[in-house]
């Protein structure tokens, strides 16, 4: 059965977490997804922008909003800023008579309206519960042997509004990567922030953030962390060598997006993946995992 | 009504007509939000104390502090809040405050960052990464750009990081001027 959705990629598309779409977008034709990009979109305001004003922030995903209700399908997006921010200006429009009159005003002289309508999904809900496990099974076709995964989720994806996961001990993405034929290790950080935009105003900060969710992966076993988020995909490969030599600690933990992880179960050529955009190279881990499933 | 009290009600009337801020009468002091926090050994002050120096009226301490620019907007202590004050978005609504304060306290560099990040999706509605880097660099710390470099270049080899960027459709750009506008417009009213 074909899915159908509107898809709000986010900026991180076209610069850092780049992978994060080509590997969603290969995956997803094996898995039979439609994801027809929302034309012209802007960006969400992430949380710089609520920060320096609330209003002007809703302003973004409101006009997202009222674009895509037109379309009449749900909008998926995979970065867990994008939905927060979408799933919270909703909830204005639901709940908050004050900010939802400011809002439809602001639409109307643009000439836009929007009526609340809209389910918002995380490709994660999506992939994990619309496709589910069992379909995901039927396409893996590379045994990934004993690979050691620490599923990351991060924090925007379950938290704060009511979403389909548990906002302190989700599921998903375990079993979504458990179904790939990989090994879940324990991961009790797994909804710990990785300091989010705060790496580049403070550092020190994020990197003890950082440090924390590394040592807590590796300790438990783990030879290859996956997330959700691309935020989270930078802040945990990118400094990781500032994190080590902070910490005199010598991690060298592949971080993956769980599409990516995704194709190679799937079968899908790393290069379509974008397995080689990663700053700690995942290729030695990858083909140890893969050689000794070939082995076994 | 004593010229303190006033300005303490003055303070607390304030934070509460931004959006985010309007439950901090309801805090009841348990700390949960600090314990909760991940950031909270960075803090000037812990989010509860900054809640309790608020609704005393002490404006300028809480608006010069580092404590909400410390947070990274997990939702921790929002999803666990028994009062569901939601602290993170009174965090917001303290940044939005602070960052039109003339403070004393120089070495928070988030607030430019933020203003930077959020000029971007202003004028563009996207935010090119060399761009939104650069003029942080700029209006922060321009040494610092030198430590970047790096992790800039790192980001180049691996083809993370691009010079020409989506632009949006002219008329999509002004679209979204004109709702941010009108919206800016009737908040400032009510």
């Amino acid at each position: 059965m074909r899915r159908h959705y509107t898809y709000y990629p986010g900026c991180c598309r076209d610069g850092n977490g780049m992978a994060y779409t080509l590997s969603l977008l290969a995956v997803a034709k094996m898995i039979d997804l439609d994801l027809i990009e929302l034309e012209d979109w802007n960006c969400c305001g992430s949380t710089p922008q609520a920060s320096v004003s609330e209003v002007a922030s809703l302003c973004h995903s409101s006009r997202n909003l009222a674009l895509a209700e037109k379309k009449g399908l749900d909008i998926v997006t995979e970065c867990s800023d994008c939905y927060l921010m979408l799933n919270k200006t909703n909830r204005h429009f639901q709940e908050n008579t004050k900010l939802k009159a400011i809002l439809v005003t602001a639409l109307a002289a643009a000439g836009l309206e929007y009526h609340g309508t809209m389910r918002i999904r995380h490709i994660l809900d999506v992939i994990a519960n619309d496709i589910g496990c069992e379909e995901i099974k039927s396409k893996v076709k590379v045994n990934l042997g004993e690979l050691k995964v620490a599923p990351y989720y991060g924090c925007q994806v379950v938290r704060p509004l009511p979403s389909f996961d548990h906002p302190d001990y989700p599921q998903s993405l375990d079993k979504l990567v458990e179904s790939l034929g990989a090994k879940v290790t324990p991961f009790p950080l797994k909804t710990r922030c990785c300091g989010g935009s705060l790496v580049l105003s403070e550092e020190d900060l994020a990197l003890q953030s950082i440090h924390r969710l590394l040592e807590n992966a590796v300790s438990n076993g783990a030879e290859l962390i996956v997330t959700v988020c691309p935020l989270c995909q930078a802040n945990l490969d990118l400094y990781q060598g500032k994190v080590n030599k902070k910490f005199k600690t010598n991690y060298k933990i592949p971080v993956l997006f769980f599409t990516q992880l995704m194709g190679i179960a799937f079968g899908i050529d790393n290069k379509a993946l974008g397995i080689e955009r990663c700053i700690v190279p995942a290729d030695k881990v990858l083909a140890k995992s893969l050689q000794g499933a070939r082995g076994g | 009504m004593e010229t303190k009290e006033k300005e303490t009600k003055a303070f607390i009337d304030e934070i509460c007509s931004i959006p985010g801020g309007e439950k901090i009468r309801l805090c009841i002091q348990c700390g949960t939000c600090s314990a909760s926090c991940p950031n909270v050994n960075k803090m000037d002050y812990t989010p509860r104390q900054l809640i309790a120096m608020a609704r005393a009226g002490m404006r300028d301490a809480v608006l010069s502090s580092n404590s909400m620019w410390c947070c990274a907007s997990c939702y921790l202590c929002t999803v666990r809040c028994p009062r569901d004050i939601r602290p993170t978005e009174l965090m917001h609504a303290l940044e939005s405050m602070a960052i039109k304060y003339p403070s004393k306290n120089t070495s928070i560099t988030t607030p430019a960052m933020y203003a930077s990040f959020s000029d971007f999706v202003y004028s563009l509605g996207n935010v090119p990464d060399v761009g939104f880097m650069t003029l942080y660099y700029l209006r922060s710390n321009p040494l610092r750009a030198l430590k970047m470099l790096p992790v800039a270049l790192s980001l180049l080899r691996h083809r993370r990081l691009f010079i020409k960027t989506r632009r949006m459709k002219p008329e999509a750009e002004r679209q979204l001027k004109t709702i941010v506008d009108k919206a800016e417009e009737l908040a400032g009213r009510i």
